[in-house]
């Protein structure tokens, strides 16, 4: 297979934004510690999402009838509390990033279908399972579904990687290599924007 | 006071005009909405994130959890063809982190509507029973059972979920992550207004 240009180095932001995120095989010296640590910041995740309501069908059916703005709202106030941070530590040399791969194709048809998908569901996988922990039972349904789908991608994969997920790869594209500024310039933009939309949120929503 | 813009088109309790919108019980406000503040709720999340990225060098994400699950229960069905299968080369079907996460996502939240009073034990969730009926658990078992499949193949191609593309993807500004964001949203939109409000 010859791959003339790697999408990895077209990024010019002078970032380390992680490698690949397949396995490596490091399983050798196998320690119950990622394992433990998974299973409390899963705890945790989970607590914080049936707190939040985002749990609820009616919540997240009412997201998509445009009609009860929780789920936004949670959702950006973890984007921009997460991205502070996260872009913090970074800066300190504290953590690897691990920016996700831009796939054009890929990201919107995908997205599509996850959405129609999501509506139908009532629930997405991480809310799907806060779901059926407080005792949405037809969350059980849909988690069969969950897998049944994933095994199905699975089966397509090698064709998919070969085609869909080939068409407009930009690799680990970022916002501020897109507008061509600074990180640390686009985030001077960016939060306050973020901001503002979540205050008129709040000023214009009941929930 | 607050002002209310009504773009919120479905105030059934302030609106008689939106009563047409939204037919009785079909309204998210008909029901509870979380127990805690969403910014209080979002900002731990947030700080969640920085947890994990910290301590096990992982952004939040729960569908590859799913494909994981699925890739073992094929070991024991189709060994030999699970195996085959590109995803499961570069993706081995085993526990790790994201599964146990999962995992404890599931009892997180049970342990919040425990401590909430909010445990619920309903097959069918209230809004859609006030939609389609009290008797229709076989559909909403089968709409759900696609939704599902629908959810993990479009997140697999997309390359995440709510989680990691919506919160882990959109918060370190991949622009894949925002555009699957939108389309998650666009698509969604377009089929809950055709289930509730067409």
């Amino acid at each position: 297979m010859t791959t003339p240009k790697s999408p990895e180095q077209s990024a010019s932001l002078p970032l380390d934004k992680g490698g690949p995120e397949k396995d490596t095989p490091e399983r050798k010296n196998f320690s119950p510690k990622p394992l433990v640590l998974g299973a409390v910041f899963g705890v945790l995740f989970g607590f914080l999402l049936q707190k939040g309501g985002v749990a609820k069908y009616h919540i997240l059916i009412g997201t998509l009838l445009l009609e009860d703005f929780t789920v936004v709202k949670v959702m950006l106030t973890a984007i921009i509390v997460g991205s502070i941070g996260i872009f913090s530590l970074h800066a300190l040399g504290l953590v690897k990033l691990h920016v996700k791969p831009t796939r054009y194709a890929a990201n919107i048809i995908g997205g599509l279908l996850f959405g129609v998908g999501f509506a139908l569901m009532g629930y997405c996988p991480g809310t799907g399972a806060a779901a059926l922990g407080q005792g949405n039972l037809d969350a059980i349904s849909a988690i069969i579904g969950l897998m049944i789908g994933s095994y199905l991608f699975a089966e397509v994969s090698g064709r998919l990687e070969m085609t869909v997920m080939k068409w407009g790869d930009r690799g680990k594209l970022m916002l501020p290599e897109l507008v061509k500024v600074s990180l640390a310039t686009f985030l001077m933009v960016w939060i306050p924007m973020l901001l503002i939309i979540l205050v008129a949120l709040d000023r214009f929503t009941l929930r | 006071m607050r002002t209310v813009i009504s773009f919120n088109i479905g105030l059934s309790v302030f609106s008689p005009l939106a009563a047409l919108a939204a037919p009785p019980g079909t309204h998210p406000y008909d029901y509870p909405g979380g127990a805690w503040s969403p910014y209080l709720v979002g900002a731990l999340i947030g700080i969640l994130s920085m947890l994990t990225f910290y301590f096990s060098n992982k952004p939040l994400g729960a569908s590859t959890a799913y494909a994981r699950l699925a890739g073992m229960l094929g070991n024991v069905a189709a060994p030999k063809h699970t195996k085959s299968l590109k995803f499961y080369q570069d993706n081995k079907p085993a526990v790790d982190w994201e599964v146990m996460l999962l995992v404890g996502a599931i009892l997180g939240a049970f342990l919040a509507a425990w401590q909430g009073g909010e445990l619920s034990f309903e097959w069918l969730p209230p809004m859609w029973a006030a939609r389609f009926g009290q008797d229709t658990l076989v559909i909403r078992l089968a709409v759900a059972l696609v939704g599902g499949i629908l959810v993990a193949f479009g997140a697999r191609l997309a390359g995440g979920c709510t989680s990691g593309h919506g919160i882990s993807g959109a918060l370190q500004l991949s622009v894949g992550s925002w555009v699957a964001l939108i389309c998650f949203f666009v698509g969604g939109i377009a089929a809950a207004m055709l289930m509730y409000r067409i």
